[in-house]
């Protein structure tokens, strides 16, 4: 694989698990169970959009055809998305939000730290921005699953059901492919396959300390990278792109 | 009206620059002290206000009654020998 | 307005010999521009006015969440998409000042979000109304933000401490709020024929329910001359809905839309623009329940608050059993 076309597809990446993140989070604005909490939500939702516009717009200028941030965002289709299954699982309680938040932030800010290094200016430059961020995003989601877990009987069940359920796609987080091998090779980014046991060790304080039972290594669902994604993307795209779609052309 | 209960208020202080006092912005609720500085982290430096943030259970402030605002603060008005204007210097010795 | 028609429970306004000594001296204060604090002496219809006005303010930013909420997701780029979410973020943080302010005057937020949910409680007619198009939002924060402006820039100076404190800051955070409107509008106004159109659209059905929230003419009202009084209220609502107009006007001009009021025309002798007729037979309809969205609104509102209740008791919960293990570690 040429290295443009390596790159390009890494950036995609990063930039789409931002863009479908922020975008289930804004989801909850106005809806959240307290109005302290929409606005902490729309807080973390607004990093990661900003965090989009950095990776597709550095994307964009990678692949060299004259499309930005939200020619990407706006008008690609549902194939090709390469964000991982994780972030486009439906909010479900705030549980289930949590969960996701969690597992997502624990694993993004390993990345991102590792990114800071990279051989890529531009790369380790968004990297260091956005880790200030996601380090914020880990505190509260990992506060949160501490006190779900550890707080009512209610709460125990939600948040272990919300664990257990988003466990198979957690899998997806740590396979590397060739794109990532070989921005293992350009020293571009890190062995994704090396991030798991610090992330294990940060999943299994928390629960512990939630109270909560950690899933056990299963089946992993896998193919968000690739561009094969659930149900719920189309969904979510239908959302996003309506406007672009129903009037090409116009700007807004 | 409710016998739920409700997230305790807590007052926020915030310091806006190194050098500066914390100051008082505003309050919110929270179910804990740590929630407490995440919301008014949350809440009140949207706007990059913010270099330190201060929590303090509202209920755990001791406050100056406002009837005894006469006696408290009516006697610091007479004592106009604590401001440097009080005293005349010479001119000619310039700023002092 | 975000808080209209108000009522102040008195039937007269009383004069300086009618008032007890403790009501001459408040006044006096008021009148002399002196802020009234917490726990400071008040007259009970003053505190009930107040927090009947800054909770229905408060409802107001909160239920206004909604109508712009619903286009957070379908938000036409990346830049749009995250001013649009902070703006209602911010009508959030609106909320929450506004609900803090009330609670310095002896209530509590469940008791206030209690009178919301039971309907109990009012908001801002104009909350009432759907968002159809993405114009819609730009409508909103030109029109709708901009008349609330009107009010709240003078409510800095209101006679209760922290009400004007919230006000200062929501004024403070709210500066970009109606630009950002207008700027969509802007952009509508000078796009496609369709963009155009749609612009025109919005405008058309947010004209007249922006006008309606001044509230009717409170000209000959006791509760609005009661709460000038007390400087809880700074303008009358036909001196703010004149004064929208005023500025308004030339701005659906520049932008090249057409004002759907065939009576509007510029009175050179007032100095004003005089307006066609408000048919206050909707909007009392709209305040009692029976606009468009009253229902949808209001049930929107109780499942987020029902459903976010075992998160809420769980975050005690937890705050409980940490402050008694903290408790036991120290024994």
């Amino acid at each position: 694989m040429a290295e443009q076309e390596a790159l390009f597809e890494y950036l995609l990446r990063l930039g789409d698990n931002a863009l479908i993140l922020g975008h289930r989070l804004s989801e909850w604005c106005g809806h959240a169970p307290a109005l302290e909490e929409d606005l902490a939500l729309s807080n973390v939702a607004l990093d990661l959009i900003g965090q989009t516009q950095l990776w597709l717009n550095l994307a964009g200028e990678v692949e060299g055809k004259g499309r930005d941030a939200n020619n990407l965002a706006y008008l690609r289709d549902a194939r090709d998305f390469r964000n991982v299954l994780l972030v486009e699982q439906p909010n479900g309680d705030f549980a289930v939000t949590m969960a996701r938040q969690f597992y997502f932030d624990a694993w993004h800010y390993l990345l991102l730290r590792e990114l800071m290094n990279s051989t890529d200016g531009r790369v380790a430059e968004i990297a260091a921005k956005g880790l200030k961020e996601v380090t914020y995003h880990l505190e509260r989601s990992r506060e949160w699953v501490v006190r779900l877990g550890d707080g009512t009987e209610e709460s125990h069940e939600r948040m272990q059901a919300a664990l257990d359920d988003l466990w198979m796609f957690t899998g997806e987080l740590f396979e590397a492919d060739e794109v990532d091998q070989e921005m293992v090779r350009r020293g571009v980014g890190p062995d994704l396959g090396a991030l798991r046991e610090p992330w294990l060790g940060l999943m299994r304080a928390t629960a512990e300390e939630a109270t909560l039972t950690l899933p056990q290594p299963g089946w992993a669902q896998r193919g968000g990278k690739r561009g094969i994604h659930s149900e719920h993307l189309g969904y979510i795209l239908a959302d996003l792109q309506f406007l672009q779609r129903a009037y090409p052309n116009a700007t807004w | 009206m409710t016998d739920k209960k409700e997230w305790p208020l807590w007052e926020v202080f915030i310091r806006s620059q190194h050098g500066l006092a914390h100051r008082h912005v505003g309050s919110l609720h929270a179910p804990d002290a740590e929630m407490a500085i995440m919301n008014a982290r949350d809440v009140y430096t949207r706007r990059n206000e913010g270099v330190s943030i201060w929590v303090v259970r509202a209920s755990d402030i001791a406050a100056s009654s406002p009837s005894e605002k006469g006696p408290l603060f009516e006697p610091a008005n007479s004592k106009v020998y604590r401001h440097p204007t009080f005293y005349e210097i010479p001119e000619e010795l310039g700023h002092m | 307005m975000y808080a209209q028609m108000v009522k102040t429970g008195v039937d007269h306004i009383q004069s300086k010999e009618e008032m007890s000594p403790e009501e001459r001296a408040f006044q006096e204060r008021v009148d002399a521009d002196i802020k009234i604090e917490p726990k400071e002496w008040m007259p009970e219809a003053y505190r009930k006015t107040l927090v009947r006005q800054i909770s229905q303010h408060a409802h107001s930013e909160i239920i206004g969440m909604q109508p712009e909420g619903n286009w957070i997701t379908r938000a036409p780029t990346l830049e749009r998409k995250a001013i649009l979410l902070a703006k209602v973020q911010d009508e959030a943080g609106h909320g929450l000042y506004l609900y803090c302010a009330a609670e310095t005057l002896g209530v509590t937020r469940d008791e206030l979000m209690e009178q919301l949910n039971s309907g109990k409680a009012k908001y801002s007619s104009i909350f009432n109304y759907p968002t159809l198009t993405w114009a819609d939002i730009g409508a909103i924060g030109w029109l709708v933000d901009g008349a609330a402006i009107m009010n709240q820039v003078p409510l800095q100076r209101c006679s209760y401490g922290p009400y004007s404190r919230a006000m200062i800051r929501i004024c403070k955070e709210e500066s970009f709020h109606q630009r950002q409107g207008y700027d969509i509008m802007m952009k509508l106004a000078s796009g496609t024929p369709e963009q155009k159109q749609m612009a025109q659209d919005a405008l058309n059905r947010w004209w007249w329910p922006s006008l309606m929230m001044f509230g009717p003419s409170d000209a000959d009202s006791v509760h609005s001359a009661q709460s000038m009084r007390w400087k809880i209220k700074i303008n009358s609502n036909d001196e703010l809905r004149q004064k929208f107009v005023d500025q308004t006007v030339p701005q659906a001009e520049y932008l090249g839309l057409t004002v759907p009021d065939p009576d509007l025309t510029w009175n050179a002798e007032r100095g004003h623009y005089d307006f066609g007729k408000i048919d206050w037979d909707e909007f009392y309809q709209v305040i009692n329940g029976n606009g468009p969205c009253n229902r949808q609104r209001l049930r929107t509102r109780v499942k987020a608050y029902e459903e976010g209740r075992w998160v809420r008791d769980a975050a005690d919960a937890y705050a409980a059993k940490k402050a008694a293990r903290a408790k036991a570690q120290a024994a």
